[in-house]
């Protein structure tokens, strides 16, 4: 019963939560720069201005342009729910494990792509080509990372992963700090961070997933956006969950322990988000074609991590 | 968890911190990022050499430490940058071989490494085990540097992360005297001075460093 009640809150709570986590990134990043910056509710008000307004639609937009939004979104959210980031005892939680959570957001990426395509603009297909070169890098480093930690815990659940983790089993594992620093550099390409893309540009020579979604307006650009919010807030939710999973509560904990929970997941996901912003005022983006070096190396380090598993005998 | 499993994850941590400095060598290509991954590779071979002295307890490693900080963390590092900036080449990006290629080949040196040292050492502990499947991969992956770039002063940064690897197996060993410690560590501030004139030769006979003039010159290449 709480198992339910606790799904349905946390879906809701995912959604709600993942503007504030882009505002944080945002101000942080403004006050870096000397700027003031906005408060960290504007993607909230964004949103609500984007919901308000008209939705216009190409011409040569066929159904899959108008539909793409809602399957995007859905596949995020849907993704983000499979995450036990303030109790392992959801009811969506034991329903998929982390390679299901590489397909939906594999499935995102795919219509994402399509929906760039299907107006015919060039812009929309040159932001396609580049996602899918990025994408098809980033999905095997990714996967490793997800292999490396299931050797590890002997299984690809999130839930029962994060049980693994509290049980205090492993210790300061190499192969762990391995892919963790596997899986910072796939979240960064994954959400279009900067030394990969730059959300926050419209410059016609470098810009990838803006490129997509460049003929959307109204409430399906307001999708889109929210899909993309959902996105960094799964990335976040996913790297404390794995990697820092103290204060999450178990099945049968009292609701004290689950607002411990609530309030150790939300105090990790802005604090890392406050290092996002740090790391991206401190590097400059790279040209498009040394993306396959940075994402080789986190396969790499991936690789690495499974490697150094078998010679601690940690297997 | 355990005062002995966490010295020994401690000394696995530095090791492989090490390692993956000299993976950064490999992905490096301007000419002074490669010298301060260098100089990050020397502390952390000084951090793991310190440690080794805590968990050893032996206060001679306390000293390679401190020699590996001093002159490889500070002084070579230094005088490499000097140089670079003297012969005007720390804009240079060159490599032989593409970054991708390379860094697949190291990791293909790791794994070599380890397939070599699990046989050998079936009655060692896992400490030793992994400190010198560590030590070893570095040593590999300080040749690969050497063979993959083109310009002398990153192969001469690729034998100094060849010897750190060498370093990082001794420290992990029991029983290395302090005199033969000493003595490595001095052999390469020599070597260092003896690269840094032939740096200057090299250039005034073929006004580069690319080492590509000195086959031609040889004659292994028309």
């Amino acid at each position: 019963m709480t198992a339910l009640l606790w799904g349905i809150i946390h879906t809701w709570l995912v959604v709600g939560f993942a503007p504030l986590t882009v505002g944080m990134v945002r101000l942080t990043k403004a006050r870096l720069q000397g700027r003031r910056g906005a408060s960290p509710l504007q993607p909230y008000r964004d949103l609500w201005r984007l919901l308000q307004k008209e939705s216009v639609v190409a011409d040569s937009a066929s159904w899959l342009f108008r539909s793409a939004p809602y399957i995007v979104f859905v596949s995020v959210w849907l993704a983000a729910t499979i995450l036990p980031t303030v109790t392992t005892d959801m009811v969506m939680t034991p329903a998929a494990d982390l390679i299901a959570l590489v397909a939906l957001l594999g499935v995102t990426r795919f219509f994402t792509a399509l929906a760039g395509l299907d107006v015919g603009t060039s812009f929309g297909g040159l932001g396609a080509s580049r996602e899918m070169f990025i994408a098809s890098l980033a999905e095997p480093a990714m996967l490793m990372v997800i292999f490396s930690l299931s050797l590890l815990a002997h299984t690809t659940s999130p839930a029962q992963l994060v049980t693994f983790v509290l049980s205090g089993h492993v210790g300061l594992e190499v192969s762990v700090g391995l892919a963790l620093g596997a899986l910072l550099m796939v979240a960064i390409a994954e959400n279009g961070r900067i030394p990969i893309d730059n959300p926050s540009t419209h410059l016609e020579l470098t810009m990838v997933h803006e490129a997509m979604v460049l003929e959307y307006s109204g409430r399906h650009l307001a999708l889109m956006e929210a899909a993309a919010m959902v996105r960094l807030l799964l990335f976040l939710s996913l790297i404390t969950c794995v990697f820092a999973p103290w204060g999450i509560a178990g099945p049968g904990d009292g609701p004290l322990f689950l607002l411990l929970g609530l309030a150790a997941w939300s105090a990790k996901v802005l604090t890392l988000a406050v290092f996002l912003a740090i790391f991206e005022t401190m590097v400059a983006k790279m040209r498009i074609f040394r993306i396959a070096d940075f994402l080789g190396g986190a396969l790499l380090l991936a690789l690495l991590a499974i490697i150094f598993l078998y010679v601690s005998e940690a297997v | 968890m355990t005062m002995g499993a966490i010295a020994y994850d401690t000394a696995h941590l530095i090791g492989a911190t090490v390692l993956m400095m000299g993976f950064g060598l490999l992905y490096q290509r301007r000419m002074t990022a490669v010298i301060r991954t260098y100089s990050l590779q020397a502390m952390a071979l000084a951090a793991a050499a310190a440690w080794q002295a805590y968990i050893q307890d032996a206060p001679h490693l306390y000293a390679t430490a401190a020699i590996a900080l001093l002159f490889k963390g500070i002084a070579v590092p230094a005088a490499l940058q000097w140089l670079v900036r003297k012969l005007g080449i720390h804009r240079t990006v060159e490599t032989a071989l593409g970054i991708g290629p390379t860094m697949m080949a190291g990791v293909g040196l790791v794994a070599l490494s380890i397939v070599l040292v699990l046989p050998v050492t079936e009655n060692a502990t896992a400490l030793t085990r992994e400190s010198i499947a560590l030590a070893m991969s570095v040593v590999l992956l300080g040749l690969l540097m050497m063979i993959t770039r083109r310009n002398a002063v990153t192969q001469v940064v690729g034998f100094m992360a060849l010897e750190n690897g060498l370093l990082l197996g001794a420290v992990g060993a029991k029983g290395m005297p302090l005199v033969v410690e000493i003595s490595i560590a001095f052999s390469v501030l020599v070597a260092m001075t003896l690269f840094g004139i032939f740096f200057f030769r090299i250039r005034e006979r073929f006004d580069s460093l690319d080492l590509a003039y000195l086959e031609t010159y040889r004659g292994e290449r028309q």
